[in-house]
């Protein structure tokens, strides 16, 4: 009752003063099934390394494909673990990846280290498999409106051109990782209901992703959005084969990370010097740099198994061959120019 | 409290707050629970841009922009704003017009104006000028202070004793600041038992509240937990603030830890004004607007009104001729 209480009061205090409404459920939710709610952070947590696709893809000028594999392999010598390298998207979608093949073949393949690359359809996928892809990652949204605008379909087609996808990967022992962007707030349709993200992830799942990787496209999530939609989402998805991809739009990333670290989530996507701006927002951030979440997991005693020096080389590299500055602020607090 | 007068203690107190904000419910004293860690249904956030911020920008900001900065500051609904510093202009020139400042604004009911008093003659001049809530600033680090204050911790214990005795004779509350709490630009890593000894020290010489400083921004989730585990054996969480900086990205995640500590009342910077001296070119004090983002996301009340709150970091940002570091404003396009 006293929960009901608040509900109303909340609600009436927060339309006076025009603040968003945060669902106050939580209270009656913690010990539902499939959350993990206050419990100790994971002792180890998988980066994966989104710079050189989601990153330079986001970024305007075309790089060189020498640039782009020496800056994978400076990423590989730091001890990241996934490595997204490309995207076998049609080169006149995403002129950034054309020169897809090259590079996949011509990055120096540490032993242990993973490079997926993302492969929209079966096309992609075959041309993925044929220039050495071992792992390949599909993409869907918990938005309609942003399904239809950024693939051009809706998220029940998208998903049904993913099955054949996912039936010749299966075919050919090639894992695949699965992308729900927009999981908090999609730049058309506004606020996104968690189940809607639960709906899809649970369906990437089922089709056989090994893991899927929940993305705050614009930003906007914070750990009370955040947190709602994990709970959602781990109610049909075990929680370890969960990942939170943020972006760093409003400055919430590392506060989200914190909080799905705290949910049991030990996976978490970050680009390198923050690559990759935010298209729905000009002049803003988008991805979380690398460097900070490496220091903050690094504070919090959790091994990445990632060397902090050796990553920031290579976000060096990347913006001195760029000419752009870094989006880490480890990054500029470490330079002392 | 130590010997700080009951008068003076209830007005600081949490139920004065909500008496003076007719419109907070009781039920918001309460704590809020969200997957299972607790939070504050209410944060104070307390403003420094004024002082904390314009201190460390290098351009001399004039002094109506000074009061324009704070008057619109108080039109947001931010219960506590720190106007100016009475240190002496030979060190600071950026609060030379101390005085000017703290006549010039317009006080808003229900908004405090504390002001900085390094030492009796600030504090005596402080209050000539009308102050009614001062602050004194200790470090956890000897080296700091030597080199920050020119001399040792102990020595400016003795200084804020007899500001806090006198301002405790004068019914004016004090709030204490404990700088380099999770690291020294100096000295490195900084014990959390030291932080514990000086923030008792100031607590209970008479200091309503302890601002808990990352001065240089290092540190994180595991040291700003393991810190605030010491503090609190020896101040009781609610007479606790943090003031963490953004130097390193970390400000966010540390007031989150702070926040499930028990921690309510939070420090910030209208714009994230205020860069890091020790780290040049890089941030320092944490955006009050990516805070308020944060906290409003979570369903806790802050007061504070983040629209106009980005108006006014557009107003100073212009007139001081720099970019935001409210990423909140920079992604709402302001400011760049």
């Amino acid at each position: 009752m006293a929960a009901v209480m608040r509900l109303v009061n909340r609600s009436t205090l927060c339309s006076a003063m025009g603040q968003q409404y945060v669902a106050f459920s939580s209270a009656a939710k913690v010990n539902a099934a499939g959350v993990r709610a206050g419990h100790a952070l994971p002792e180890k947590v998988k980066i994966v390394e989104v710079g050189p696709r989601d990153g330079l893809q986001n970024e305007k000028t075309i790089v060189p494909t020498e640039t782009k594999i020496h800056l994978i392999d400076m990423l590989s010598a730091s001890g990241l673990g996934v490595i997204e390298a490309t995207s076998f998207v049609s080169p006149k979608w995403v002129p950034q990846m054309a020169d897809q093949v090259e590079v996949m073949k011509g990055i120096c393949r540490k032993p242990g280290v993973s490079y997926p690359v993302l492969t929209p359809n079966l096309k992609g996928f075959q041309a993925a498999v044929k220039a050495g892809a071992s792992e390949v990652a599909i993409f869907g949204a918990a938005s309609e409106l942003f399904s239809k605008k950024n693939i051009n379909c809706s998220v029940d087609e998208s998903l049904q051109r993913f099955d054949e996808v996912m039936k010749a990967a299966k075919e050919a022992g090639v894992p695949v990782r699965g992308y729900v962007s927009c999981v908090v707030g999609c730049p058309y349709e506004g606020k996104v209901a968690p189940e809607k993200v639960a709906h899809v992830a649970k369906r990437m799942y089922a089709m056989g992703c090994y893991e899927i990787s929940l993305g705050d496209t614009i930003g906007v999530g914070t750990p009370g959005s955040m947190s709602d939609m994990l709970e959602a989402v781990s109610r049909e998805v075990p929680v370890n084969a969960l990942a939170v991809h943020c972006h760093d739009t409003y400055g919430q990333a590392l506060a989200n990370i914190l909080v799905a670290l705290q949910m049991g989530i030990s996976v978490v996507d970050s680009s390198v010097a923050g690559l990759g701006g935010c298209p729905y927002a000009q002049g803003a951030s988008g991805n979380v740099a690398t460097e900070d979440v490496v220091y903050m997991l690094h504070g919090l005693g959790i091994q990445t198994g990632v060397d902090l020096s050796k990553l920031m080389d290579a976000g060096a590299f990347i913006c001195r061959t760029l000419n752009r500055k870094t989006s880490s602020k480890v990054a500029q607090a470490t330079c002392k120019l | 409290m130590g010997n700080v007068p009951t008068t003076v203690k209830h007005c600081l107190s949490y139920e004065q707050l909500v008496q003076d904000y007719p419109w907070l419910k009781r039920w918001l004293l309460e704590e809020k629970t969200i997957t299972g860690h607790k939070y504050p249904e209410f944060v104070k956030i307390v403003e420094v841009g004024p002082r904390d911020g314009l201190q460390n920008e290098k351009e001399i900001v004039p002094t109506g922009v000074k009061i324009q900065l704070i008057d619109m500051l108080s039109g947001t609904g931010l219960p506590v704003i720190e106007a100016t510093s009475f240190v002496s202009s030979k060190w600071v020139p950026q609060m030379a017009d101390h005085t000017d400042v703290l006549k010039g604004i317009k006080r808003a009911p229900h908004v405090r104006y504390p002001v900085l008093t390094p030492n009796m003659q600030g504090f005596q001049d402080a209050v000539a000028a009308g102050a009614t809530e001062v602050a004194v600033f200790g470090s956890a680090s000897e080296t700091f202070s030597k080199k920050n204050i020119n001399c040792s911790i102990d020595e400016s214990m003795l200084r804020f004793k007899e500001v806090i005795n006198t301002a405790r004779e004068q019914q004016i509350p004090v709030r204490g600041y404990v700088s380099c709490a999770l690291g020294c630009p100096h000295e490195g890593h900084i014990e959390p038992s030291k932080v514990a000894e000086v923030a008792k020290r100031l607590y209970e010489m008479g200091c309503y509240e302890i601002s808990l400083g990352d001065t240089i921004g290092v540190g994180t989730p595991g040291s700003m937990s393991k810190m605030l585990q010491s503090v609190m054996k020896e101040v009781p969480a609610d007479a606790l603030a943090v003031h963490c900086h953004d130097t390193y990205g970390q400000a966010l995640p540390n007031i989150i830890t702070a926040l499930q500590m028990g921690v309510c009342v939070v420090d910030s910077a209208v714009a994230g004004l205020g860069g890091c001296p020790y780290a040049q070119g890089s941030s320092g004090n944490v955006s009050t607007e990516d805070v308020l983002y944060m906290l409003h996301g979570m369903g806790i009340e802050t007061g504070v009104d983040l629209a106009k709150v980005i108006e006014v970091g557009d107003f100073i940002c212009s007139a001081i001729h720099r970019k935001t570091n409210s990423k909140v404003a920079q992604a709402r396009g302001r400011a760049l």
